[in-house]
């Protein structure tokens, strides 16, 4: 089924993003209003299923790259997305024929459609992730064996490279470093692909979640309740913890926003404290012992305790109520290749991956999970 | 003991009280004037008369006021404003005020101006400031005759010289402009600091105009006490604060309504509903706190990033109009304002509002009430039935537990809501008419640090510390007890391109003033 996505869309879009992003992938906020913009300008997105893509066609994604906290305060100029894929079509020889995007959270799930409307290229409902993780080799199409380059990332002041780099990690260095010099933020193109290896290597239907879930934080809130039962009971999630922001310690360094939050709780989980660890995704939540309640590549997701928007690294501050939840990951990041790229180790968190089913119920043991509908 | 003065300047009624420490002495309302002046006059002769002190007794007065928030939300009053943003090659993809509503950015002029400058993050220029381009943008606001400009550079909460190279510049082509710069206002978020920074401009000709109207109505009166102005955090600010940084009292109606409500309740749990003559307020305390809203407020249709209530407004009030019949019936949005007392029914007009309803209905006895004996009694009860569902929706959303809690209803419109709204039981406050005017006396005491720190041979912790211990000691000299202080805003910013690990700290402390409950 081909869904047309327009200015109307962006609102649940942008939401749903913010929500998967774990906190990360920049401000969906920026991102809804360039697609906006272009959409009114040059039309509405068409979303294609993948399984109806030619095996011969040409796939790309387009993305930012980058730290959020640059994101938010220098915006785009607006035409890095597009110099991007037209040097790696040039560089290529070839056209795009569908564009896709690399991760379904934050800025990045809003950002290709703008870049859709500006080219009339239909998006691939699927992504690389079915969330957000803050490097570029992060993606399933790694393990499927499907090359990030060449590549070709843009800046602001018109500078353009092409990588070709010997593995995606190499990809991920070399960017990353071209990325800091670029100002902490910049547009690529990449991970460049036929139908085929799109359809093996692509996580399916998850743009087609992203709206589903956006429209229920907008659904749940015009009936004013607060949308995370809701999203649990969707998405087979468990509530972690709902707490305050007692601290937060933020750098941007190495084109990253690191750092983490001290949380003490509130409610049910009054007298205890957290800590919420990022890389600008939520990646690690620990109890005051020093437990983990939640790991990567598992998903922290971020709602605001009182309104239920979904909150991002870069909005945490002093006093700000969150309530978080936990998502299991995609299977595939479970796996021994998936841990290896994503899991906790990678990080350098001191913790083996345990599945958050596990750490929920090891928490809680005499306790019921409080997910009642979706431990299927 | 101290002896406090407290007004509160609202779009329809300008209400004053007078407190001796936890006591209030007096309570007055009066009509809010054109010119701000004469109505603030008025109600402190009342209140000072109704209290029996003597003028020389009243240690200091503290203002609230909604004039600045109602003015945007109104499109009223609003200066035009060049919009001026240092930041080309980036940001060209959403311009100043992208996402304001289209009437706004006509009531302000729609004058944007990008630039080159601004920073990168780590304090590299993204380009050299542009100054030919000032100059021209300079000779453009002259011929225009624009009187305000707000200056927004990349990045300046890290490194403010760019916007303040530019406002020299401007100033010196443009005798008289007056420049608002971004890093003075806001935090890292370009969109929303900006924005405030635009608005905030658009306002400095009516903060001018309405801190001297304070001033000169107090000094009338012969009252020659500090005067002091609330602000969204239900802090103090001195005056010539206000009239510079206009859009710092964005909140404080509702942040003042809420402090009153928890004062004359003693409540610390509780959802309040402030009933004003054009809306209502709704919104909830928890600790003895009004309930923060989330990271992004909107603020007359533009996101803003200020620390504010969580509040709901609906366009129900005493001025509010009723229209059509028993089965048909219209209650709101539109209202009569400040001119109920010549539009109601019971004040001799030919328009039939919600304070009609209530008099006929016998919940209070206001002008008179022959003039509604001949209503339909259908019409009185269908009327209201329907402000009950208002309020109680109202209630209902800003619930955020299914524990009872009660409701306190203040305002001078309270009269209209029911005893009991949605099961819950609805208190109303000795002296409920004013609380606002309460909430501005009982105001709060802050002390604020932001400098930079080096964390060259001390940890961030122990920086915090520091600071932290600095704000107090701030907040204790300017008043505050010290037992009270609490922390409400701690952020740290590091500054990568200074050297010695700098980092830009940010803690601003607050507590309750001295002799309040002595």
């Amino acid at each position: 089924m081909t869904r047309i996505i327009g200015p109307d869309d962006m609102d649940a879009i942008s939401l749903g993003g913010a929500f998967l992003g774990t906190g990360g992938g920049g401000d969906p906020y920026i991102g809804k209003l360039m697609a906006r913009a272009m959409m009114t300008q040059h039309g509405p997105v068409k979303v294609v299923n993948a399984a109806d893509v030619p095996d011969d066609a040409l796939c790309v994604p387009v993305c930012m790259m980058g730290a959020p906290t640059v994101m938010v305060e220098k915006l785009p100029n607006g035409d890095e997305a597009l110099a991007a894929l037209r040097a790696l079509e040039a560089y290529l020889g070839r056209k795009a024929d569908f564009l896709i995007c690399i991760e379904a959270g934050g800025l990045n799930s809003t950002i290709p459609f703008a870049v859709a409307a500006a080219t009339g290229l239909p998006l691939i409902d699927g992504d690389g992730m079915g969330r957000a993780f803050p490097e570029l080799q992060m993606v399933s199409l790694t393990l499927h064996d499907i090359s990030a380059t060449p590549m070709v990332i843009a800046d602001d002041k018109g500078n353009t490279g092409v990588l070709n780099a010997v593995s995606n990690q190499w990809t991920e260095r070399l960017a990353r470093a071209a990325t800091v010099e670029m100002g902490g933020a910049a547009l690529v193109a990449l991970y460049p692909m036929s139908g085929l290896q799109m359809k093996k290597g692509l996580l399916h239907g998850t743009l087609s979640l992203i709206h589903d879930i956006g429209q229920t934080i907008l659904t749940e809130r015009a009936a004013n309740r607060h949308p995370a039962a809701a999203l649990i009971a969707m998405r087979g999630g468990f509530d972690l913890c709902t707490a305050r922001v007692l601290d937060i310690e933020r750098k941007t360094t190495g084109g990253f926003a690191r750092g983490r939050a001290r949380l003490r709780g509130m409610d049910d989980d009054a007298g205890r404290e957290f800590i919420l660890s990022f890389q600008n995704e939520f990646l690690c939540l620990e109890d005051d012992a020093g437990q983990p309640l939640a790991l990567t590549p598992d998903l922290i997701c971020a709602l605001d305790a009182d309104g239920g928007l979904p909150v991002t690294t870069e909005h945490l501050r002093f006093g700000l109520a969150i309530r978080l939840i936990g998502l299991p990951a995609d299977p595939q990041w479970r796996s021994v290749g998936g841990l290896a790229l994503a899991g906790p180790a990678y990080f350098g968190y001191p913790h083996p991956f345990q599945p958050l089913e596990e750490l929920v119920q090891a928490r809680q043991p005499r306790k019921k999970p409080l997910n009642t509908e979706a431990t299927k | 003991m101290v002896i406090r003065l407290g007004i509160d300047v609202g779009g329809t009624n300008t209400d004053a009280v007078i407190l001796d420490g936890r006591r209030v002495l007096a309570g007055v309302k009066r009509m809010t004037t054109e010119d701000v002046m004469t109505g603030i006059s008025e109600a402190l002769e009342a209140v000072i008369a109704e209290a029996g002190i003597a003028r020389d007794a009243i240690d200091v007065t503290m203002i609230g006021t909604t004039h600045f928030t109602n003015a945007v939300v109104e499109r009223r009053a609003l200066d035009p404003v060049a919009a001026i943003r240092l930041g080309l090659p980036a940001t060209a993809c959403l311009p100043p005020m992208v996402d304001w509503p289209a009437d706004l950015i006509a009531e302000v002029g729609g004058h944007r101006y990008l630039l080159h400058g601004g920073y990168e993050f780590d304090g590299r220029e993204i380009a050299p400031l542009d100054e030919d381009g000032l100059l021209k943008v300079a000779d453009d606001i002259n011929s225009k005759g624009i009187r305000a400009a707000a200056i927004s550079s990349v990045f300046s909460p890290i490194n403010r010289a760019m916007e303040e190279r530019a406002r020299d510049i401007l100033q010196e082509r443009c005798p008289g402009l007056a420049v608002v710069m971004s890093s003075e206002i806001g935090r890292i978020g370009l969109l929303e600091r900006e924005s405030a920074a635009i608005m905030n401009a658009s306002l400095l000709t009516l903060s001018n105009q309405t801190v001297s109207a304070f001033g000169r109505a107090l000094s009338e009166a012969g009252l020659t006490c500090p005067f002091y102005v609330t602000q969204n955090d239900g802090t103090l600010m001195a005056a010539d604060m206000v009239r510079r940084f206009p859009v710092l009292t964005f909140a404080s109606g509702p942040t003042n309504s809420m402090r009153g409500a928890a004062f004359l309740t003693g409540l610390k749990d509780a959802i309040v509903i402030d009933i004003g003559g054009t809306t209502t307020d709704v919104g909830a305390l928890q600790h003895g706190f009004p309930r923060q809203a989330s990271s992004v407020v909107d603020v007359g249709g533009v996101r803003t990033n200020f620390r504010m209530p969580d509040v709901f407004s609906i366009g129900l009030g005493g001025g509010t109009r009723v229209d059509g019949t028993a089965d048909a019936l219209a209650v709101g949005p539109r209202s009569v304002g400040y001119r109920l007392t010549q539009e109601a029914l019971v004040f001799g007009g030919k328009t039939l509002t919600c304070t009609d309803i209530a008099v006929a209905a016998g919940m209070t006895d206001i002008g008179d009430a022959s003039l509604v004996a001949d209503l339909d009694p259908a019409l009185v009860t269908a009327a209201r039935a329907r402000i009950a569902e208002m309020l109680e929706t109202a209630v209902e959303r800003t619930r955020i537990s299914p524990e009872p809690m009660p409701v306190i209803a203040v305002g001078g419109g309270s009269i209209l809501a029911p005893d009991s709204i949605g099961g819950l039981a609805v208190l109303r406050p000795e002296n409920f008419a004013v609380a606002n005017a309460v909430g501005a006396a009982i105001a709060q005491i802050s002390g604020e640090v932001d400098r930079i720190f080096s964390l060259e041979s001390r940890t961030r912790d122990e920086c915090l510390a520091e600071a932290e211990a600095e704000a107090r000691a701030a907040a204790i000299a300017a008043g505050a007890r010290e037992e009270t202080l609490e922390v409400i805003e701690r952020e740290d910013v590091p500054l990568a391109y200074l050297p010695g690990n700098a980092t830009r700290i940010h803690v601003k402390v607050v507590g309750e003033m001295g002799a309040l409950d002595a």
